[in-house]
């Protein structure tokens, strides 16, 4: 609030505090209700936007579809960045291998090797992909483009059909793979002041390596590989 | 004149510097001058190259009189919105082309190196996009809330500013800041290392006040919050977080939210990994478990060396880093130098920052500058004398829950070097008798 009048700042500030005091219907804004607004959400509306799927299969939808049919839908909305086999082109993601690679040096992390769950894959692929026409595609699409997904990396077979029957029941091979009670803080320093260590190594540096764009001019679309 | 040198300088330079060719020569030295500061950095950099730079600029050194004492200025709205000195132009947000696959899903660092105090300007907040940055028509966009409530609502962005607002300065760091270190040294700035942290006002409804006035039934425990944008994002939070501190934000430092920080309305969930505070939001749904979504399972995951990964570790640990000197900003001289860096907990408040010109082996108490809030940047200081032999600078935060920033070598014992997020070290600055600055790992 501004005021060109200095004293009606103040007046303001006591007669506030006298107000708040006396007045009940702050309390109250705990109350379902209280407020009110906006207008009441409708069945057919929720339906349209509520697009969430869980593991336990809450929210898959009618349809489906094969693994046949995935493959065909699959050629000619998704092969061209993930690749034929899922293997990736370029520096898109892949979306098969990589099994039993999450404890090696280089670890692959794709829908077979890490995925916990088949159900977060009918939601993604339904939610945001292609990349280019998120939301584009059927539910049927969506149903086979994820059995397809799954037969490349073995989890199901060829003959497999998706539903929102079938596809709660796959078992994903890393499903047990994940602890979901953060165990943080797991390293917790000392607050040593004086002589902490003995011996400073440097082990790696970062100078001379030419992988950092220019931090000066303007953007620097050079080092791209 | 006046008239004569706006229209100049909306030309390109190299027609301004051929129109002047016309002038008189004091008029034209004039211009020339005038042209510096007006037209800015383009002019020096484009058509006046041929001149050096030093002798002009050295005109304007006492005893000169500056030519911008000596005549007039531009008047009020000539940039009815306005933007930084064409003098800073370098300091921009910065991409990693090698990084992604295109910019669409990308991200962008902010030049930490240029910040002052502890606030981002909202055109250099980092930028994290999944599926690009929409273009949202507020008057079109809507907010629905829904699942296990009484009263599920759809809101407008009206609707949603006559509820009662709250202002918070916080943080939002990408759980990715730092990621591409694990393993090694790669890059040489602090603008890639650390550029994904950033610190605004926001200002917004809280989250309880929306659910309470929906109504939650007992069986509530989980939300989900989505994005509007092509990736739809979403995450899953616990409702005890969600009924906390977290609100939905219209507002960023007193203007509307920028578009790449989820225009016109998005969640803020202090101290937690970036990527909950969902962008764009349109759609807040109460369940009774998590849903899994891929940004929750496939990523924001920490992979362990034995191949087992923690999820749901929303978090952000206490780090800290020292922005003066950096890679970008070397020490020029032997002397007195400021010391300065920022320091930040998603637990809370900071409550030391110390500081090391050898590696780690004393340490030394920094002062720490107020405002100091919880969940929100802190700037240090210390003052430091610089004798011109190698040095390594490190900082290293303590939170008020009394949590210590550890080393890259504690953090790797236990983490490995897959886990990609939540990599909040020590940082180590390796200073050299030039007074350069390298980004460092020590064993
Ligand atoms: C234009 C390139 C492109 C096309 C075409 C495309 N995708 Fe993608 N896909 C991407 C990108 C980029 C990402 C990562 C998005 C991000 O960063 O969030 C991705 C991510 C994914 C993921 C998640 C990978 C992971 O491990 O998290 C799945 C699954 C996927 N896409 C499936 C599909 C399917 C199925 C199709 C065909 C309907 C498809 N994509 C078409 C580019 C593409």
């Amino acid at each position: 609030m501004f005021s060109f009048h200095k004293s009606s700042g103040l007046f303001a500030t006591t007669c506030c505090g006298i107000l708040l005091a006396s007045m009940p219907f702050v309390a109250s804004a705990e109350q379902a209700g209280h407020y009110g607004y906006g207008e009441s959400a409708t069945d057919e509306q929720i339906a349209a936007w509520d697009i969430d799927i869980r593991p336990d299969g809450m929210g898959l939808p009618e349809g489906s579809g094969s693994v046949d049919e995935g493959m065909a839908v699959y050629e000619t909305h998704c092969a061209s960045c993930h690749g034929s086999f899922g293997e990736g082109m370029g520096r898109y993601p892949k979306l098969a291998g990589g099994e039993g690679s999450l404890d090696q040096d280089r670890p692959e992390k794709t829908v077979g090797s890490y995925w916990p769950y088949a159900s977060t894959l009918w939601d993604y692929i339904h939610r945001a992909m292609p990349f280019f026409a998120p939301q584009s595609l059927s539910d049927d699409q969506v149903y086979a483009l994820t059995a397809y997904v799954l037969n490349l990396n073995y989890i199901v077979d060829g003959d497999f059909v998706a539903n929102k029957e079938t596809l709660p029941k796959v078992e994903m091979p890393n499903q047990d793979g994940f602890i979901w009670d953060d165990p943080r803080p797991v390293v917790n320093n000392e607050r040593c002041m004086k002589d902490c260590k003995g011996e400073v190594t440097v082990s790696d540096s970062a100078e001379g390596k030419n992988l950092t764009p220019s931090t000066t001019g303007p953007l620097d679309e050079g080092i791209t590989e | 004149m006046l008239g004569k040198l706006r229209r100049l300088n909306r030309d390109v330079p190299k027609v301004a510097l051929e129109e002047s060719e016309r002038l008189p020569s004091a008029e034209r030295r004039r211009f020339l001058r005038n042209g510096l500061f007006t037209a800015g950095g383009a002019m020096v950099g484009g058509a006046l190259a041929g001149i050096a730079p030093r002798a002009l600029a050295a005109t304007q050194y006492p005893p000169e009189i500056p030519s911008w004492t000596r005549t007039l200025g531009a008047g009020v709205v000539t940039d009815p919105y306005g933007v930084p000195s064409p003098f800073e132009k370098e300091v921009i947000r910065r991409n990693v082309p090698w990084l992604t696959a295109d910019k669409v899903s990308s991200i962008s660092f902010a030049p930490l190196q240029h910040l002052k105090g502890i606030i981002t300007p909202n055109g250099l907040f980092f930028e994290r996009h999944h599926a690009g940055r929409p273009e949202i028509d507020p008057q079109l966009h809507r907010l629905m809330i829904h699942g296990l409530v009484e009263r599920p609502i759809i809101l407008s962005m009206e609707d949603l500013q006559r509820f009662p607002s709250v202002s918070q300065i916080n943080f939002i760091e990408c759980p990715a800041n730092g990621g591409m270190e694990w393993r090694g040294a790669q890059l040489n700035s602090l603008q890639f290392l650390h550029g994904m942290v950033s610190c605004a006002e926001w200002t917004g409804v809280r989250l309880s006040t929306l659910l309470q006035d929906v109504g939650i039934k007992p069986e509530g425990k989980w939300l989900l919050a989505e994005g509007a944008d092509g990736a739809a994002m979403t995450r899953s939070i616990p409702l005890e977080k969600a009924l906390d501190d977290v609100i939905v934000a219209y507002a960023q430092n007193g203007e509307a939210l920028r578009r790449e920080q989820g225009y016109p309305i998005r969640l803020v969930v202090p101290g937690w990994e970036g990527n909950t505070h969902v962008k764009w939001l349109r759609r807040l749904e109460v369940g009774d478990k998590p849903w899994m979504q891929r940004e929750e399972t496939s990523k924001y995951t920490d992979l362990m060396a034995d191949g087992t990964a923690h999820g749901f570790t929303w978090v952000m640990e206490a780090k800290s880093v020292i922005t003066s000197p950096c890679p970008e900003m070397p020490l020029r001289g032997k002397g007195i130098h400021q010391i300065e860096g920022l320091a930040w907990s998603g637990r809370g408040k900071v409550k030391a920052v110390d500081v090391s010109v050898d590696g780690g082996q004393n340490w030394q108490k920094a002062q720490l500058r107020e405002p100091v809030m919880s969940k929100s940047l802190t700037r240090f200081s210390l003052e430091w004398k610089w004798n011109g032999n190698p040095a390594l600078l490190q900082s290293r935060v303590i939170d008020e829950t009394g949590y210590v920033q550890p080393t890259l070598a504690q953090l790797r014992q236990v983490r490995g070097t897959n886990s990609i997020y939540h990599k909040n070290s020590i940082q180590t600055w390796q200073v050299n008798a030039d007074g350069s600055v390298v980004n460092v790992q020590l064993s």
